[in-house]
């Protein structure tokens, strides 16, 4: 990296690097809305598109803490509306549950989020990110599980 | 709280003998194959489960204030044998505090036991000693000897002998457990021998916990980190658990690796979190994790927490009847969405 790069990376403001994890059929659909529509949002996010809210093992969320992502989205179809029928609210129990005891270890409330947004919310979508990106970035990064050895 | 004593250790005895009574003439009649009970540690302040097969053998079980593991660890997988050449599974009868049962109902729920060859022997629990506890508050000292009487319990060793108050060492789940014998309804008339309670919802305030909830997540962070700091993660609190059956552990899965092997703090922390998760709606406050962990860790608060989430989200407490679906099993249309991120 030459010189002046450097520089200028670090005059920029530190941003959020924050893990999506969307449903393939409503929310990857709603993020993908947004862009076409060229609806702004912060560039902080990373896409991983999964089948179904049903498809998250807790342990993607928590792993990707480990990891040194410094903010977490889930977003599925709203209830009802989930491809595969109660993928989403079985979701829902275990997301309560992995958000309750996140809060309770001391990880903040909100570096973890979990949200609905359908094919069609591209605008609410753009909304969340917005809102999400400022909440992570007053946390600053996320070092907890950062190994000392 | 714990209900103003008697003396403990007549009460124990007293229920010794008609768990015995129980076990013995459950034996005679053929009704099980084996009893799973409590038998006499090999070092003081112990206990080991013990299978009896013989009605000669009945007079080792015992029951006092160390009988701390959860017996319905032993049936899943079930136990079995060959009679020619067959393997045919056994019916056991489990000698079971409140907590014992409550594990073998939520097994019966997970259709790890089937309740039909499972016989509950139901005793009163006066709660157990937390064994870790004397060993640090004595230190290098060896005990030898243990009893309770009244409210006291009179540790012996080779050049002392200590009183200490039995109210503080109980074990800290033992304290707000409020069932304390198998709890009956009629889909467990056949399956509860012995003593048992009616209930059909736990009253609680988890008033223990809100001091600890009160805190920033920094405080948190930092008490949570230093009640784990020594854990060596040698799973024993897993190996005691009576739900921890799976048959690969997420902490030996090597594909994909999920967190490190190491015992860093981050590895730590990590595996009692993941841990914790598996348990929610699940544990049913046995305390055996706290009771067998050799670093004398206590995993309470953590354990408390899961009731309390599956309380206030479900009104669920696991291991009470056959009739109610687990939470985590189901699920509703109408859940509840409080921790989720909203439009405003
Ligand atoms: S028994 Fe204790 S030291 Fe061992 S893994 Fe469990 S908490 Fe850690
Ligand atoms: S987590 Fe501990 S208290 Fe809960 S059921 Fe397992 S051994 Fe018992
Ligand atoms: S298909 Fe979108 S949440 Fe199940």
């Amino acid at each position: 990296m030459n010189k002046a790069v450097v520089e200028s990376k670090q005059d920029e403001e530190w941003q959020p690097k924050i893990i999506a994890f969307l449903c393939n059929w409503c929310s990857y659909a709603g993020a993908d809305l947004a862009g076409v529509s060229r609806i702004q949002y912060p560039p902080t996010i990373r896409v991983v598109r999964v089948p179904c809210s049903g498809r998250i093992n807790p342990f993607f969320i928590i792993k990707s803490l480990i990891d040194g992502w410094d903010g977490v989205v889930v977003s599925g179809c709203h209830p009802g509306d989930c491809h595969y029928i109660s993928g989403n609210l079985v979701a829902r129990r275990r997301f309560a549950i992995v958000k309750e005891l996140l809060d309770f270890i001391g990880i903040e409330p909100d570096r973890v989020h979990f949200m609905w947004a359908s094919a069609a919310e591209g605008e609410l979508f753009a909304v969340m990110i917005r809102k999400i990106s400022e909440l992570v970035k007053k946390l600053g990064p996320n070092k907890k599980f950062e190994k000392k050895w | 709280m714990v209900k103003q004593m008697g003396d403990i250790q007549a009460e124990n005895v007293e229920i010794e003998k008609k768990m015995r009574e129980v076990a013995r003439s459950l034996l005679i009649e053929k009704e099980v194959d084996v009893i799973i009970g409590y038998a006499r540690g090999t070092v003081p302040l112990s206990s080991s489960p013990i299978f009896i097969k013989n009605v000669e053998d009945i007079d080792s079980l015992i029951w006092d204030n160390l009988c701390y593991v959860n017996l319905a660890r032993y049936v899943v997988p079930p136990l079995t044998e060959f009679v020619d050449n067959e393997k045919v599974e056994l019916k056991v009868g489990i000698v079971s505090k409140g907590c014992v049962a409550r594990a073998l109902i939520h097994l019966a729920k997970e259709k790890q036991v089937d309740p039909e060859k499972i016989k509950i022997i139901g005793i009163p629990c006066n709660g157990v000693v937390n064994r870790r506890r004397i060993e640090k508050e004595l230190g290098e000292k060896e005990v030898l000897e243990i009893s309770v009487s009244n409210d006291q319990v009179i540790v012996k060793g080779k050049d002392f002998e200590e009183v200490l108050p039995y109210q503080d060492y109980l074990n800290e789940l033992c304290k707000t457990c409020k069932v304390k014998s198998p709890p009956m309804s009629s889909s467990l008339s056949d399956v509860i021998v012995g003593e048992s309670i009616e209930i059909s919802s736990v009253e609680d305030d988890f008033s223990d916990l809100s001091e600890y909830e009160s805190k920033t997540p920094e405080e948190k962070w930092e008490v949570i980190t230093e009640l784990l700091s020594d854990c060596t993660r040698c799973y024993a609190c897993r190996e005691a658990c009576p739900m921890c059956y799976c048959n690969l552990c997420f902490v030996d899965q090597n594909k994909p690796i999920w967190f490190g092997k190491t015992s860093e703090m981050s590895d730590i922390i990590v595996f009692h979190l993941v841990r914790a998760m598996h348990m929610a709606g699940r544990c049913v406050g046995c305390g055996a994790c706290s009771s067998v962990c050799p670093m004398g860790i206590d995993l309470k608060l953590i354990n408390r927490k899961l009731e309390k989430i599956v309380k206030e989200r479900f009104d669920f407490t696991a291991g009470l009847s056959l009739d109610v679906m687990p939470p985590m099993m189901t699920q509703k249309m109408e859940d509840s969405e409080d921790f989720m991120l909203g439009e405003h």
